[in-house]
C-alpha cells in the first residue's frame, strides 16, 4: 500500500487543479510519439503520422492526448488505491490494446517534461519527485493485470 | 550502438550552442534534482559530507559533469575515442552502475525543459536524448 504524506497530495491535486488538458496532454502524447517513434505502432488507425509536424498537428492524437490525461483524473481522485482503480484500464490495455507496459514509462517521461515546461522553475526537487512517484504507482497499476 | 544522424548531431551542436551559456545551472540542478528524486543515487557520495540536492559539493560536482557533457559535445563524431579516459575512470574508479547514466539524463531533460521551454521542442527532445544515450554507451564502453 503506497503511502503519501498531506504534502504530497496537496501537491499532486494542485498540479491537476491548474492542469490545462486541452494544452497539456496533446504535447504529451505527440512528443512521445516523436521521441519514441516505435510508440507510434498503437496509432496505425489515427492518420497521418509522417513526421513531427504531421504528428503534432494531428487531430487524433491531440484527442486522444486529453483522453489520456483525464484518464489520471482516477488516479489524483482516489490515491489511495490506485491499483484497485486502474484495474480494469489495466485488463483494457493488456487484452485489448496490447500496449507493452514498458511504453507507459516513456508517455509518462513526456508528461513530466511537458509540465516542467509549463510550470518553469516552480516545477521545483521536491515537486518532481512527489509526480514522479505518483506517474510510478499509476504505471505499475496499469502492468499489473498483465500476463 | 546508438547511432547519431548528421541532422541529430546539428540540432545537438545548434542547441548546446544557445544553452552552452547556462551549462552550469543546468548541471547543478541535473544532480540536485537526481539526488532529490532518486535518492538511491545519494550511495555513490557517501563521502561528501553534505549529501544535500542543493549544497555545496553536488553544486560542484554538477558542474564538473556538465563541463564533461560540453567536451562530449565537441567530440560528438567519435564519443568513443573522444571519452576514453572518462570510461576508464568510469570502469575501473567510479563504478557506477551504468543505469543511473539514464536518470542523470533525464533529469538533464527535465531542466532543459525547465529553463528553455520554447527551444526544447520534440525535436530538439529526441536529438538531445540521443545523444545523452550515446554518451552513457561510450562511458560504458570500457565497463567490461
Amino acid at each position: 500500500m503506497v503511502e503519501w504524506s498531506e504534502q504530497e497530495r496537496t501537491i499532486i491535486t494542485s498540479i491537476f487543479a491548474s492542469l490545462d488538458y486541452e494544452d497539456i496532454g496533446p504535447k504529451a502524447l505527440s512528443r512521445c510519439l516523436i521521441v519514441y517513434p516505435w510508440t507510434q505502432r498503437y496509432f496505425g488507425a489515427f492518420g497521418n503520422l509522417y513526421n513531427a509536424e504531421a504528428i503534432k498537428t494531428n487531430p487524433n492524437i491531440a484527442a486522444h492526448g486529453i483522453k489520456v490525461l483525464h484518464g489520471l483524473d482516477r488516479a489524483v481522485k482516489n490515491m489511495d488505491n490506485i491499483k484497485a482503480t486502474y484495474a480494469e484500464l489495466s485488463v483494457l490495455h493488456s487484452e485489448k490494446l496490447h500496449v507493452d507496459p514498458d511504453n507507459f514509462k516513456l508517455l509518462s517521461d513526456c508528461l513530466t517534461i511537458v509540465i516542467a515546461a509549463k510550470m518553469g522553475s516552480s516545477f521545483t526537487p521536491e515537486i518532481q519527485a512527489t509526480w514522479q512517484k505518483f506517474l510510478a504507482v499509476v504505471v505499475s497499476a496499469l502492468g499489473r493485470q498483465y500476463h | 550502438m546508438t547511432t547519431l544522424t548528421a541532422k541529430d548531431k546539428d540540432t545537438v551542436k545548434a542547441f548546446w550552442a544557445k544553452v552552452s551559456g547556462k551549462a552550469e545551472d543546468i548541471g547543478k540542478q541535473s544532480l540536485a534534482r537526481m539526488l532529490a528524486v532518486y535518492p538511491q543515487t545519494k550511495t555513490y557520495f557517501a563521502h561528501w559530507k553534505d549529501q544535500s540536492p542543493d549544497g555545496a559539493p553536488a553544486r560542484k560536482h554538477g558542474i564538473t559533469v556538465m563541463n564533461g557533457v560540453a567536451d562530449a559535445v565537441s567530440k560528438i563524431d567519435n564519443l568513443t575515442a573522444g571519452l576514453l579516459e572518462l570510461s576508464e575512470l568510469h570502469a575501473f574508479t567510479l563504478r557506477v552502475d551504468p543505469a543511473n547514466f539514464k536518470i542523470l539524463a533525464h533529469n538533464m531533460l527535465v531542466v532543459m525543459a525547465i529553463m528553455f521551454p520554447i527551444e526544447f521542442t520534440p525535436e530538439v527532445h529526441v536529438a538531445m536524448d540521443k545523444f545523452l544515450a550515446s554518451l552513457a554507451l561510450a562511458l560504458a564502453e570500457k565497463y567490461r
